[in-house]
């Protein structure tokens, strides 16, 4: 029954990313990415990788939307689609956001060969999983590593009850310091490069 | 987008509960999923539906661009500020038991709880200095990646 579910999600995922490619309206295609965020949320919460969880539902379904939101009032809320015809045309333009006689290009070399490449890294990716070890292997190289030695002495030395935070903020406090430092160094990136200065 | 009131009521309703919950997450970081950079993402973004339903200029009248800039550097310079506390206390970069200082040496229970309790407020503090640069970069960016030519 359980396992009904777990494919349901995993259905649900690829929809949601079969729609959001395929959809015309940006706006309807950002909120569509985050519905998918939100069901990977789920996911990761049925795999017991809640702190991933939190964050792909708060990052992922939540900031990332906003952010999106964000720079599409930059650009025009409509892709760019081709009249039946052949030419290229804006549909921003078109007062009726229905778009019946808008469509997309059928065949472009671009469009080919991005399947190409996207179908040869699939397959290459599905071959790369046949050498990975069974779901929940005990015995698999990421639980016999430093797994173990965190389960064992994260509890007496850090004194944290949840592990991951013990592991986060203590054994590897300097990846955490530097994660810190890329979030803030984006947040100075974006005030330099976009921030409208006064004239001087 | 500023006429909405339904938007309006039911944000100026909502946003107390969210920023509650970013607070909450932020500081159970170590006893529940969550931490400092769930919850500054959460509080980031309740100040982005602020802005969504009330427009730009109301947003920078009450959280100021002066305020998000020093926060930005304030959340780093206090996570990288008590790494180096933990330095200055005689012991590694990040090693939090040492900000116990002479109440941690010995042993007996009262060393142990004071080495308990300096790893603690160690963690609460880094966990505190993400949530401040994550909020205010998560700001930061939506601020200025927004078109503000309806405010202008």
């Amino acid at each position: 029954m359980i396992e009904l579910l777990d494919i349901l999600l995993l259905l649900f995922l690829v929809i949601c990313a079969v729609a959001a490619i395929s959809m015309r309206d940006l706006l309807s295609s950002t909120i569509v990415l985050g519905s998918y965020s939100l069901f990977m949320a789920v996911v990761w919460t049925r795999l017991n990788a809640v702190d991933v969880a939190f964050t792909e539902a708060s990052v992922g379904a939540g900031i990332t939307t906003m952010l999106m939101l964000a720079a599409l009032s930059r650009t025009k809320r409509f892709e760019f689609l081709y009249r039946k015809k052949g030419q290229q045309e804006d549909p921003n333009k078109e007062t009726n956001p229905l778009l019946k006689n808008w469509k997309r290009k059928r065949f472009s070399v671009t469009k080919v060969s991005g399947l190409i490449v996207v179908l040869l890294t699939g397959a290459i990716l599905i071959y790369g999983t046949m050498d990975m070890p069974d779901f929940g292997d005990p015995n698999s190289p990421s639980y016999t590593h430093v797994a173990t030695m965190y389960i064992e002495r994260g509890q007496p030395e850090v004194n944290v009850p949840n592990l991951v935070t013990a592991v986060l903020a203590s054994y590897r406090g300097y990846d955490t310091l530097g994660e810190t430092i890329v979030i803030f160094t984006a947040g100075i990136g974006v005030i330099l490069m976009l921030r409208k200065r006064k004239k001087t | 987008m500023s006429e909405h009131i339904v938007i309006k009521r039911v944000s100026n309703f909502i946003i107390p509960f969210i920023q509650l919950f970013s607070l909450y997450v932020i500081a159970h970081g170590d006893i529940s999923p969550g931490g400092g950079f769930q919850g500054g993402v959460i509080f980031g973004a309740s100040i982005i539906l602020y802005v969504i339903a009330f427009g730009m200029k109301d947003g920078r009248t009450r959280i100021s661009e002066i305020l998000t800039d020093f926060m930005n550097s304030i959340g780093v310079l206090l996570f990288a500020g008590i790494g180096l506390a933990c330095v200055i206390m005689g012991g590694a970069y990040l090693e939090y038991t040492k900000l116990a200082g002479s109440a941690g040496e010995g042993h007996g229970s009262h060393a142990e709880h004071a080495l308990h309790l300096a790893g603690h407020l160690g963690i609460y503090g880094i966990e505190i200095g993400i949530g401040i640069v994550v909020a205010s970069v998560m700001i930061t960016i939506f601020f200025e990646t927004a078109n503000t030519q309806d405010d202008d």
